[in-house]
């Protein structure tokens, strides 16, 4: 379980964020003003949300004019999808490091 | 949440293991054993302790719900921001025991024993599987 799953699961831990990126999956790119009008918080602190979800991987920006569009990337939820296959890899492992530790354990 | 997407968030892995279930609860209840085949913990069987698994790429926090000796230990699994159950349950077979480890993420129905904001990410992985499934 690497470092970037752990951002990925703190950056989306956020209901504000979560909120935000949910919106850019289901309704495509918007820009920071389209964004704002729905949120219910100010336009710079959907910036600074949108910054956050940029460092993760979870958006991308354009720029055009004046006006900044972000999308969600869908790609970067990989991870979150994965965790059941990550985690059923890890207990059968841990079944065999069990099943070798009952073998050298007295009754 | 429908089945489909509860399922999705539970992983089980069973095995028959030739040995009785007294001696596989010691190997999953004192932290002495448990190191040795999971990782080094501050584990005791009681209901309510707070303790962690600690490995070299990082720890997990988590906190004992069920204790019934040589049948059943259950708790919460705490990692990278997503909260799930761990429950072992030990059931004898004539020649050892069946046991079984289940790991469940959030669902709907466990909301009264979570925190709104835990509660949260199973709302979340269910929409992000609707987002997907639309997704093409």
């Amino acid at each position: 379980m690497p470092d970037s799953h752990d951002l990925i699961f703190k950056t989306l831990a956020d209901p504000t964020r979560r909120a935000i990126f949910e919106r850019l999956c289901r309704d495509g790119e918007q820009t920071v003003g389209a964004l704002t009008a729905q949120a219910r918080i100010s336009q710079p602190a959907v910036s600074k949300h949108l910054g956050i979800l940029k460092q993760a991987g979870l958006v991308l920006d354009r720029h055009e004019g004046r006006l900044t569009h972000y999308s969600a990337q869908r790609s970067a939820l990989a991870p979150l999808i994965d965790w059941t296959s990550q985690m059923a890899g890890f207990w059968q492992s841990r079944f065999d490091g069990l099943e070798d530790l009952l073998k050298r354990m007295d009754q | 949440m429908n089945e489909t997407s509860s399922e999705t968030l539970s992983v089980v892995v069973e095995r028959e293991i030739p040995h009785p279930p007294e001696k596989i609860w010691r190997a999953l209840t004192q932290p002495h054993l448990i190191e040795e085949w999971l990782m080094k913990t501050s584990f005791k069987p009681e209901v309510g302790h707070r303790f962690d698994f600690r490995a070299d790429w990082g720890s997990v926090d988590c906190q004992v719900v069920t204790v019934e000796p040589n049948r059943t230990l259950s708790y919460t699994w705490g990692a990278h921001g997503l909260e799930s159950v761990v429950t072992w349950t030990l059931s004898p077979t004539g020649a050892g025991t069946h046991l079984r480890m289940e790991q469940v993420g959030f669902r709907p129905d466990q909301k009264q024993a979570y925190a709104g904001a835990k509660f949260g990410w199973a709302r979340f992985l269910e929409n992000l599987e609707q987002v997907l499934a639309r997704a093409d």
